[in-house]
Parts: C-alpha cells; sequence; structure tokens
C-alpha cells in the first residue's frame, strides 16, 4: 500500500536538468507548443529566493518543479558549533517571519533531553508569546497575499497591524525580529510591567481591522474569482506529500497540533481549529485570517490565566544566577561564566519534538552526545515539506494563478534553506 | 529568588533510555527514548518495514534526515545493534491515531546505500534529496536524484563531521595604515 496513488497526477512534478530544458528548447518541433520557462529568483512574488521551472502550453501549467537552495547558510552545520544555550539565536532566524516557533521547538528537544519540568507561569508566556507571533505571521501573510494578487492596499494595512504587535515584542524581548527570547529551562526575561494594557490595546484595535480586512478582500468579487477553486489540493494528497497547517486544514482535516498532541498548556485553553472545505486558495487564505482570531482568544485567555512565580526553571545548572546576585557573589559570578562560556552539558539521547508553526508542523530533532554542544541538531521546517505541493496545485491551471498559489502556499524562504 | 535545586544527576540516571530491551516490531528492534518509540531495522529491512507501518497506520513521513555520529562515544544504540557511521532517521506519523514512531536505520561509511521511501511517501523525495546533499547516503530509485539545497556540481557533504566549518575571511579596512 503506498500513499502514491492518492495523487491525482503523478506526473506534475517536472524532473529535468536545465541542461535537458536547453536542449529541448532548441529542438523546434513546430506542433509542440509546450515550452520551459522559469520563474524567480527573484521575482517579487516568489517571497524571498523562490524559484520555480514551469512547463507551459499556452497559459496552461503542466508541470512544473520549485528550486531551492539561494538561502541555504548552513544553518543546521552552525548548530553543531553552538552550545545548548546558543542554540535559539542561531534556529531564530530560520522562520525569520515566526522566529517565536523555532525558539520554541528547539528549546522543547533540549528540555526533552534533559528532562526539566517548566515553572508554570514560563510556559504560559511561551504560549501568550507564541500566539502573538502567529498572529503577526498570518497579518504578514494577508500582507504579502493581498500584495501578490493585486490588492496592493492590503501590503499597507496588514505591515501596520504587524508592527503593532512587533512593538510589544520589541518590549518585552528588545528585538522586533529574531528574538533569542525563548530558552532552554524557560524565557530570557519576565513581562515587563504594563504588558497587560499593551496587549489589551492589540485586542482592542485588531477586531475591527480585521473586519475591515473582510471588507476589503473575504467580500470581494475579484477577489474571489482569483481565489476560488485555484490551487485545489486534497486531504489524501496533503497527507502523501507530508503537507500540514493550513494546507492540510484547508482540504477539511482538522489537524493541529496544539489539539491532537497537546504541548504547553494548550489542553487547558478553549479554541477552534479553523477547517476549510475545498482545499483551494481562499479556503487557505479565509483560514489564516480565521485563526488570527482564534489566537486572539487563546491570547485573551492568557491575559486572564497568567500564573505567578519564576519564568525560567530554579535548576542551576540550566539557568545563570539573577543579575542581583553576580553583583556581591564571586560563587555566582563564576557561575555566570561557566554557563555562557562552556555551556552546560546535556545528558547523550536523541529526541524530536513538534509544535505547530504557523506554518505548519514544525519539528527538531536533537542528538546529545553528553556535552554543550548537539551532535545533530534538524529542524524539520513545514515550508520545506509544504512546497512539495506547488507542483500538484499548479498542474492545469493558468499561469497567473501561478502566483496565487505560491502565495496561499505561504513559504518563508530561510526555513526553506535553512 | 529562591535556589531551590533539582539536581539534573538524579534525573538522568533513573530515566536512563532502555537499549538493551529485546521487543521487537516487524522484525525490528523496538527501543524507547526519553519516552518516544524507535525501531531499529537493518538498512535491507528498511523499505519493507516503512511499507508494514504505513499498513498499520503511519501515513505521514514527518521528517527524514541523516546523523553523522563520528566520534560520538555515547550513541545510544540496542547491543543487538551494529553501529554505523551514518544514521537515516525517520519520523512517522499516524494522524487517526494521533502516535509517532522514528525508525533510525545504520548506514555504512564505505557502502551508504538504501532504498527510496518515496514511492510509499511521496513526501520524502525533496527530504531524501536534501539527505543525499548533506550526508551523501543515496537513495536507489529515487525518482530525481539531484542535489536540492547545494549547488550543482558542489564537491562534499557539509553535514558531515570531516567537512570543516567553513569560515570566511574577515577583513578590516583600519588595520592596514597602523
Amino acid at each position: 500500500m503506498t500513499t502514491l496513488d492518492h495523487l491525482r497526477n503523478r506526473d506534475a512534478v517536472l524532473r529535468m536538468s536545465e541542461l535537458e530544458a536547453e536542449q529541448r528548447a532548441a529542438v523546434v518541433d513546430p506542433d509542440d507548443e509546450r515550452m520551459i520557462i522559469n520563474m524567480g529568483p527573484q521575482h517579487p512574488s516568489t517571497h524571498g529566493v523562490l524559484r520555480v521551472t514551469m512547463e507551459l502550453q499556452g497559459e496552461t501549467v503542466l508541470r512544473s518543479k520549485p528550486i531551492i537552495g539561494y538561502l541555504h547558510t548552513g544553518m543546521e552545520k552552525t548548530a553543531e558549533d553552538l552550545t545548548f544555550l546558543q542554540g535559539p539565536t542561531n534556529v531564530t532566524r530560520m522562520d525569520y517571519a515566526a522566529p517565536l516557533f523555532t525558539e520554541l521547538t528547539f528549546s522543547l528537544a533540549v528540555e526533552a533531553l534533559l528532562e526539566i519540568e517548566l515553572p508554570e507561569r514560563a510556559t504560559w508566556i511561551r504560549m501568550l508569546m507564541c500566539e502573538l507571533n502567529r498572529m503577526s505571521s498570518h497579518l504578514l501573510f494577508l500582507a504579502t497575499n493581498g500584495m501578490d494578487l493585486g490588492a496592493v492596499g492590503m501590503m499597507i494595512y496588514g505591515w501596520r497591524e504587524r508592527e503593532e504587535i512587533l512593538r510589544f515584542f520589541e518590549k518585552v524581548t528588545g528585538l522586533r525580529m529574531n528574538h533569542n527570547y525563548i530558552r532552554p529551562g524557560g524565557v530570557a526575561a519576565d513581562l515587563p510591567d504594563g504588558w497587560r494594557e499593551d496587549i489589551q490595546d492589540i485586542l482592542n484595535v485588531l477586531p475591527k481591522r480585521l473586519e475591515q480586512f473582510d471588507v476589503l478582500m473575504t467580500g470581494q468579487p475579484i477577489w474571489r474569482e482569483r481565489t476560488q477553486g485555484i490551487g485545489v489540493i486534497t486531504t489524501d494528497e496533503a497527507l502523501a506529500l507530508g503537507a500540514t497547517g493550513p494546507i492540510l486544514r484547508s482540504t477539511g482535516y482538522a489537524w493541529d497540533l496544539r489539539r491532537a498532541m497537546p504541548y504547553l498548556a494548550y489542553d487547558e485553553v478553549d479554541f477552534d481549529i479553523v477547517v476549510g472545505t475545498y482545499g483551494d486558495t481562499f479556503d487557505r487564505y479565509a483560514i489564516r485570517l480565521n485563526e488570527i482570531r482564534e489566537s486572539m482568544r487563546i491570547v485573551e485567555q492568557c491575559l486572564e490565566r497568567m500564573p505567578e512565580g519564576p519564568y525560567r526553571v530554579q535548576d542551576r545548572k540550566v539557568t545563570p544566577p539573577p543579575r542581583a546576585r553576580i553583583d556581591e557573589s564571586m560563587e555566582a559570578l563564576i557561575h555566570h561564566f561557566k554557563i555562557f562560556t562552556e555551556g552546560f552539558k546535556v545528558p547523550p539521547g536523541e529526541v524530536y519534538t513538534a509544535v505547530e508553526s504557523p506554518r505548519g508542523e514544525l519539528g527538531c530533532y536533537l542528538v546529545s552526545n553528553g556535552g554543550p554542544k548537539p551532535q545533530r541538531m534538524h529542524i524539520r521546517a513545514p515550508s520545506f515539506a509544504n512546497l512539495q505541493t506547488l507542483p500538484h496545485m499548479m498542474h492545469g491551471g493558468f499561469l497567473a494563478d501561478a502566483i496565487a498559489v505560491i502565495s496561499s502556499i505561504d513559504p518563508i524562504m530561510g526555513e526553506v534553506d535553512r | 529568588m529562591s535556589e531551590s535545586r533539582s539536581s539534573l544527576d538524579e534525573t538522568t540516571e533513573h530515566h536512563e533510555d532502555r537499549a538493551d530491551d529485546s521487543e521487537r516490531l516487524h522484525g525490528a528492534l523496538l527501543t524507547s527514548s526519553r519516552g518516544q518509540i524507535v525501531l531499529h531495522p537493518s538498512s535491507e529491512s528498511y523499505h519493507g518495514l516503512i511499507e508494514l507501518l504505513m499498513g498499520e497506520g503511519y501515513n505521514v513521513c514527518v521528517d527524514l534526515c541523516g546523523a553523522d555520529h563520528l566520534g560520538n562515544e555515547t550513541r545510544v544504540l540496542p547491543s543487538a545493534i551494529e553501529p554505523e557511521r551514518f544514521e537515516l532517521v525517520v519520523n512517522l506519523l499516524d494522524v487517526s491515531a494521533r502516535r509517532r514512531i522514528r525508525i533510525r536505520v545504520q548506514i555504512s561509511e564505505t557502502n551508504p546505500f538504501v532504498a527510496t521511501i518515496s514511492d510509499i511517501h511521496p513526501g520524502a523525495e525533496a527530504m531524501e534529496r536534501e539527505t543525499n546533499d548533506m550526508f551523501g547516503v543515496c537513495f536507489e530509485g529515487h525518482p530525481d536524484p539531484t542535489p536540492i539545497l547545494l549547488p550543482d556540481g558542489w564537491e562534499g557533504h557539509p553535514l558531515r563531521k570531516d567537512f570543516a566549518m567553513g569560515r570566511i575571511p574577515v577583513q578590516f579596512k583600519a588595520v592596514e595604515g597602523r
């Protein structure tokens, strides 16, 4: 039994080297109207550096293949040279639209190897920050998705709303992106004074803005024409190709790791999984828009139920001493120095942890050899797997719709290429 | 802040990973790593095992990656398994029963060949190409064995432990005149 049979068109992937494509172009056959064109890697709608070769017959896309690797910087190799404490600074640069999630999955993997229990407040702070990050990531999607399909105004609105959240991140973590905030053992710092008011401001303003988006896009006849029935994928296809997140949910399959395999405290909060029906571009858009609303519900519950207590584990092997102690105790200073120069040792073993990022299952496979640096660190990037659905979604569609389909996959190339 | 101590040494001792358990599933040794189920098939029986697991409900190949254990003396493996330099690590997911399983296959350094599973899980195609790029593990029967992350014609496999960490020399402009 194989899932290959689930694919409606197995030949949707263009398996051809550049040399072969060149040779084929040289042969003139008047009956053959197919041609191979190249899109990207620096096309504005390719979200960075995605390149797609497509075989066209007139305006129709027959076969296609995403070509990636333009942003490959060897981050998994770098991870082997960084201590477990330095690790988050590296992984946070992978998915730059949702950096907190990569930090989270890496930290969860380290904590699973260490077998430490987190204090409750750390768990809830992580959940709060991640849901805010999911909102900002989806807002970025709405901005670029609108822009790609010609709703240029969305670019400004989406970025404006995202900025509100990034401003809060800057207050908490010190940076708008690449936070290095979630670390093995907890979070880097407690929430600052006045954080409740700041979040309340975001929660007050966002629902009205989301309603504006509905007017701008969801109900628009042109928007619907361009997205409905475009880039359709079935549940079986999505599962066979390893696609997760909004792509899988758009087919009507309610798979969300927050519900299916709860981590942090997601089993204690109330939220709905948003699913689509047709697996088309519109469903994927609508899911992300409504997931912002669901994330707001979770954030509200975090506001109400945020427990008191320490924001990082009180295990002195993992956690540096508090700043105030360093001034008065020589031992604390030495301890602080040792943790940040040598790092802490992690018992040997291997573990795989997964979280639900805005793009799907974000996993971390971590092998420790008992030293302060990992033997192997691998990030299972959702965009990397999701991109494989691209040829199957574009097959038989128009070239103009290819833009809509690429945009609806919402790939972050930093995470694809790592 | 109170300095309560929950020593790590204690926690690691009582929860050693089970490595010498003789439990088997479909003929492959079954162990547990931090509570996660791991299977250790041989490289010959690996393809058949994935097929059997597929019939059992593990219908998503969530992740496939390689690992280089060169110089790793603390690797946790059942004693019946002959350690090799490379490992192929596959994470499967059963979405209806909500469970996961991990498969670790030993791949020898001199003969790094293994059957592709992209005929069972088409989603493994890109991941196998990546593993080929990074470790030089060859997947027999792969429909598109081309580089994916590395440029065409790149020599070497960067994630191997004996591949040196690349560094670009930094030029300091101010140094020259002094």
